[in-house]
């Protein structure tokens, strides 16, 4: 297993400490207390009755670091607790508070439940819920750069879980026939909601699986975000040369809830929990930043200040505002709207007061 | 003008659109060097190379979720399943995915693929080579559901399918690949989505149909002809979403309505037909509105001739509605 980090923030023997720019790895950092800060939000939001539904990425930041190996132009397929790595693409914050109240400035018109977004403009593909589904789709995007020959590449992450289903199978056979400059990243998090790890596979380890599919494979400590950001470099590099696809198994684990229907007490012991708990990627990376001189104490504290504050106001904002009009829902199931649509949009418009 | 039957038709069809569009690919089982089991994609192979036709995995969920893939990238892929009892896998990247991309994400991400597909009965495929699941896919906001029944159709549609910035389910009866042929022109044409044509016109009993059933449809017409019953039959085309104006115009001058499918009669294509007509027109009916479709069995083997509508069933039901 790759790993650069060791937990108290230093660089473990006989590896080497990636050249990155301070002001990089600072907005790394910054990245991950936003969406960590997100989840203290989503949930209390969620038990208040404001919002429908939270999905967590706690645990989980380690992926800033496969985000931060891509360029503007590659895609990503994110599973669906990757907001970092949206965020990491120039997704503005009040963009997913906006989508959490599925009001009428969430780009993704109130269709979808929060946490569940996509934007074009980075590049950052709309999830489905489906598990896997998104795995073979990234490996189709990856032939259509392949064959436009731009020199772009797509980097999909999946859970553990999603090693199970048909397209993960198909996503992973059709990137290595066709040999598509695809990273299939497995953010593997010990759980697919109740289910371990152990009743998802017999196999010793996931990352196994990519011999069978003749794919170059790799396990790296997905709580290590310069780990993560190495073996994501070392990928693209690959991808980008003709080499083909990379399957990067990155150990994780998720620290909180399955999402905010999921009561985790039901299946989990809490000393698993706290033991993951001592990984904790956020911590581990601020401990390497404190060591290099790049963050003090008082930084940090003023940095995750600031995120509570500036997220309450978002959130303040993204209340007010309203739903998405009565119109939007017959919007987008086709290019233009068929007749039958036409004459339901009127006849909703009689009974809503929207 | 050419002499074409379907199937060249369709080939044709893909050839002028590879020609036109170099972003335009099609991919599925044995479609390269084989040119497809049933001869659609022959030649493209060596014309446009494995890059753009691409012998794909025997894997149908793959070959339409690596489809949606590359056209969420611009890339007008145009997936051949061999044969539409086999779309089932892929069921899921067809319903929640390629049908609903638009949808989900805003209109943000559109991935306008066209699933060509033989479809059909009275080949003598038996149950997993026969079967016409138009409804299923015609029960799908964000598909379009298109089934010619002639050359000059096939061809005309499938570059309006290939050029239309919605998914399509391409549907071609297979029972009438090679059946007759006619002229095709040998430019570029295009037959619109959600127009239907009326191939024949009667004043009696309106009979609607597409693909091959439309051929059957036909025969029971000349069939009643010969008894004094003048029929108007309509070939939908487009099965999702319908060209109501020609059949409101239709069933208002006749009164009598037949829909004439070939997939099990509960829920297939043929209630909806029914339902629409009755909910909008039934102060015009002078009868019941009349389903002739498929039993509702699996689809049989060697009974399949018994099983599919034939011109003498449709007959017996146009005489029903024109005594009413």
């Amino acid at each position: 297993m790759r790993k650069i980090l060791n937990l108290d923030g230093s660089i473990a023997k006989n590896t080497e400490e990636p050249i990155i720019p301070n002001d990089e790895l600072l907005h790394w950092y910054e990245i991950m207390v936003q969406i960590r800060t997100l989840d203290t939000k989503g949930i209390r939001l969620q038990r208040q009755g404001r919002v429908g539904f939270h999905i967590f990425t706690t645990g989980q930041e380690g992926h800033i670091g496969i985000a931060a190996a891509l360029g503007s132009d590659d895609w990503v397929y994110p599973a669906y607790r990757e907001h970092g790595a949206a965020l990491l693409r120039g997704l503005p914050l009040e963009d997913i508070i906006h989508h959490l109240f599925a009001n009428d400035l969430d780009t993704q018109k109130g269709r979808r439940l929060p946490g569940l977004f996509g934007e074009k403009n980075i590049n950052f593909v709309n999830p489905s819920a489906p598990i896997g589904t998104q795995i073979v789709q990234a490996a189709g995007t990856a032939y259509a750069s392949k064959y436009k020959k731009d020199g772009n590449v797509v980097a999909v992450f999946f859970g553990d879980g999603a090693t199970s289903s048909n397209d993960f199978h198909s996503g992973m056979n059709f990137g290595a026939v066709f040999k598509t400059p695809t990273l299939f990243v497995c953010m593997n998090n010990q759980w697919a909601i109740s289910v371990p790890l152990h009743q998802q596979t017999a196999a010793e380890k996931i990352v196994d699986k990519a011999i069978g599919y003749g794919i170059h494979g790799i396990q790296v400590d997905g709580n290590d975000i310069l780990a993560m950001y190495q073996v994501a470099k070392e990928a693209v590099e690959r991808a980008r040369n003709g080499e083909g696809p990379t399957f990067i198994e990155a150990l994780t684990y998720r620290l909180g809830p399955h999402t905010s229907s999921d009561d985790p007490s039901r299946y989990r012991e809490d000393s698993d929990v706290e033991n993951w708990k001592n990984k904790d990627p956020i911590v581990r990376f601020k401990k390497y930043l404190i060591k290099k001189g790049i963050l003090t104490e008082d930084q940090d504290k003023e940095m995750w200040d600031h995120y509570d504050n500036l997220i309450n106001e978002l959130i303040d904002q993204a209340s007010k505002r309203p739903l998405p009009s009565i119109e939007t829902m017959f919007d987008d199931v086709y290019e233009t709207l068929p007749w039958h649509l036409k004459e339901q949009l009127e006849e909703v418009k009689k009974y809503s007061n929207r | 003008m050419v002499e074409l039957n379907i199937v060249d038709a369709i080939k044709y069809a893909l050839e002028q659109e590879m020609d036109r569009d170099k972003d335009v690919i099609i991919l599925g089982e044995d479609i390269g060097k084989n040119g497809g089991v049933f001869r659609a994609t022959q030649g493209l192979y060596d014309k446009f190379g494995p890059e753009r036709v691409l012998d794909t995995p025997l894997n149908e969920s793959g070959i339409i979720g690596f489809a949606v893939g590359m056209s969420l990238y611009g890339i007008k892929a145009v997936p051949e399943i061999q044969f539409i009892d086999f779309i089932f896998p892929a069921f899921d990247q067809i319903l929640s995915e390629l049908a609903k991309f638009r949808y989900r994400s805003g209109g943000q991400f559109t991935c306008p693929v066209v699933i060509r597909s033989p479809y059909g009965g009275g080949v003598r495929g038996a149950h997993y080579h026969s079967q016409s699941p138009e409804s299923l896919f015609a029960h799908t906001p964000g598909l379009k559901v298109v089934v010619p029944s002639n050359p000059y159709d096939a061809k005309g549609l499938l570059i309006s399918a290939i050029r239309s910035n919605d998914p399509v389910i391409f549907m071609e009866p297979k029972r009438i690949y090679r059946a007759f042929k006619e002229e095709v022109p040998e430019d570029d044409y295009t037959v619109p989505l959600e127009s239907a044509a009326i191939t024949r016109e009667g004043k009696d009993v309106t009979l609607i149909s597409y693909g091959a059933m439309l051929h059957i449809t036909m025969d029971a017409a000349d069939l009643a002809s010969e008894e004094g019953i003048d029929c108007e039959v309509i070939d939908l085309r487009t099965i999702y979403p319908l060209d109501i104006d020609t059949i409101e115009e239709s069933v208002k001058k006749t009164g009598r309505v037949i829909s004439v499918t070939e997939a099990p009669k509960t829920a297939g294509f043929g209630a909806e037909l029914s339902a629409l007509v009755a909910e909008r027109w039934i102060e015009y009916m002078e009868a019941p509105i009349i389903r002739v479709a498929g039993y509702d069995v699996p689809f049989p083997f060697v009974l399949e001739h018994d099983y599919m509508p034939t011109p003498e069933r449709v007959l017996d039901s146009i005489r029903y509605v024109y005594n009413y």
